[in-house]
């Protein structure tokens, strides 16, 4: 069955990449995560995202679109990346979860994937 | 409420709820329906009790209200005939009056433990089970710690609890030629619930199921009988527990940073604990029935004497390991015995005991990728060292342990 984990992590730890001195560490972490995730043959796709800063979001309401850079100011955990694993359990996915960086100081989504019919 | 005062009530409770579960249960022969008869009663009890008054014999109260709960159950089931049933109104009619010392009620959290055990249930479900019944954890909290959906667990705890009530699982204590296995199997969940918690200690938001695993090592140990052979395991297991508690306090560093055991300051281990464990060994060894988890101990033994001034004697650890790998041969024996092969002997011979192991049992065990960064590094070849601990830590999932590694992989740049 194929899963969706996303990253998230508050707006504090993507700042680091703007520390150079917290930056190596930062980017360490990450890149040990991913070489071990793609390792583990589980990895059918996956992608890292720029900043939200360098983002930008839509919404339409009440007929009138809102575009702002960035992310809107009511998120308080900003998505930087995911991957779609392919495994036999959630259970699985979820270990893989845990180890990931966003764990610690935001949140680790695993979601099932929608099977596309026809 | 003072700390000390808090803890006290809430052991009490834990010991409360256990043994009224677990004597319900054994007479009624279906947990579920205990657990929510035991239920109804606590429930009771808070809307009462601050109205009434706290009765002089609490668990006797909660007793008679749980019981009630499961009659009218039962009656509401028309299932007046079932023998369950009729033990239980026996008991109410004649007893009455003994429920009113809490020490009449018998232990028979052994008899649970024993059925949580039992080689019908999965053996992935033992330890929730454990948890949940004897020690009245919540699925969400063991969900956690098993990094399960607590949905998930929830409803493989409701299919194991229902196997034991339709299968007629047995609560006894199991006949003597099944007794071994079935302790072994109780003090495996009883390790695997520590093992989840070892960690905590540097998390201080997980539960503390390090703590409950020690208390369930203790209550084993102390309902089997004492001349039972298969209580050597047992006292092993507690002695194991024990050591490694009392090391627990030394794992982190002033600020948080992660200390691993060669680096400790011994003078942070808990010689009382540490002397408790050695006496809970001695008495295994008197038993004369060898096992993984006295092996295990003494391994931990071996560690501790670093606190009397000696030096970690690697060529008996080692040896302690070849035994434990033919017995027991789990990737963490396995991981131990290179290491300590490579202390004992060279690094290049510990190395070859990793690679003999299985890929894919390693290729997600930080453990093993830690273990070959330390033997490389060992043996001058850094840039492979760091490779590896570079890997150990894509698989670590707690930023202390993280830090600590990545420090080591940069020491060797």
């Amino acid at each position: 069955m194929k899963y969706m984990i996303s990253f998230f992590q508050p707006l504090s730890e993507y700042q680091r990449l703007e520390d150079p001195k917290q930056t190596e560490a930062y980017m360490g972490a990450w890149a040990s995560y991913v070489e071990a995730m793609f390792a583990s043959g589980l990895v059918v796709a996956g992608d890292g995202l720029l900043p939200p800063s360098t983002g930008a979001s839509v919404r339409i309401r009440d007929g009138k679109r809102q575009v702002q850079d960035g992310p809107f100011a009511d998120t308080k955990e900003h998505l930087g990346g995911y991957f779609v694993l392919e495994a036999p359990t959630m259970d699985v996915v979820l270990e893989w979860a845990a180890r990931a960086p966003s764990s610690a100081t935001g949140t680790t989504e695993v979601r099932p994937v929608m099977e596309r019919k026809g | 409420m003072t700390t000390s005062a808090w803890q006290a009530a809430e052991s009490a409770a834990r010991d409360s709820y256990g043994r009224l579960l677990a004597y319900l249960a054994y007479r009624w022969r279906d947990i579920a329906a205990a657990e929510d008869a035991l239920a109804d009663a606590f429930a009771a009890a808070l809307a009462t009790w601050p109205r009434d008054g706290v009765p002089a014999s609490p668990d006797a109260w909660l007793m008679t209200a749980a019981k009630r709960n499961l009659l009218q159950a039962a009656r509401h089931a028309k299932l007046a005939a079932d023998p369950a049933v009729t033990i239980l109104l026996g008991e109410e009619e004649g007893m009455t009056d003994t429920h009113d010392n809490p020490q009449t009620i018998p232990d028979d959290r052994l008899k649970l433990l024993f059925v949580c055990a039992h080689p019908a249930i999965d053996p992935a479900i033992h330890t929730a089970l454990m948890l949940q019944t004897v020690l009245g954890l919540e699925a969400k909290q063991i969900a956690a710690a098993f990094l399960v959906q607590p949905a998930t667990l929830a409803q493989r705890l409701v299919r194991a609890k229902a196997k034991i009530r339709d299968a007629g699982l047995r609560f006894e204590e199991p006949e003597a030629h099944e007794l071994p296995e079935r302790v072994h199997a109780v003090l495996e969940a009883i390790y695997a619930a520590y093992s989840l918690g070892w960690d905590g200690a540097l998390d201080a938001q997980s539960p503390d199921l390090a703590h409950e695993a020690l208390y369930l090592a203790q209550l084993v140990r102390k309902l089997l009988p004492e001349h039972e052979p298969a209580a050597a395991e047992a006292a092993g297991l507690l002695a194991l527990l024990l050591f490694c508690e009392s090391r627990q306090a030394a794992r982190a560093g002033a600020d948080g940073a992660f200390v691993p055991l060669h680096e400790q300051d011994t003078a942070h281990w808990d010689r009382a604990m540490m002397q408790a464990a050695n006496q809970s060994l001695w008495q295994a060894a008197a038993l004369k029935r060898p096992g993984r988890f006295q092996l295990e101990a003494a391994i931990q033994s071996a560690h501790c004497q670093r606190a009397f001034g000696g030096a970690v004697p690697w060529p008996g650890i080692a040896m302690l390991y070849a035994q434990l790998a033919a017995i027991a041969p789990t990737v963490g024996a396995l991981v131990g015995q290179a290491v300590a092969v490579g202390e004992a002997q060279t690094p290049a011979q510990g190395l070859a005991l990793l690679a003999q192991m299985d890929d894919a049992a390693i290729a997600g065990y930080q453990p093993w990728w830690v273990a070959k960064a330390y033997l490389l590094a060992k043996q001058g070849e850094r840039a492979a060292a760091r490779d590896c601990y570079l890997r150990a830590i894509g698989l670590t999932e707690l930023p202390a342990i993280r830090d600590y590694l990545l420090r080591r992989a940069q020491a060797l740049e």
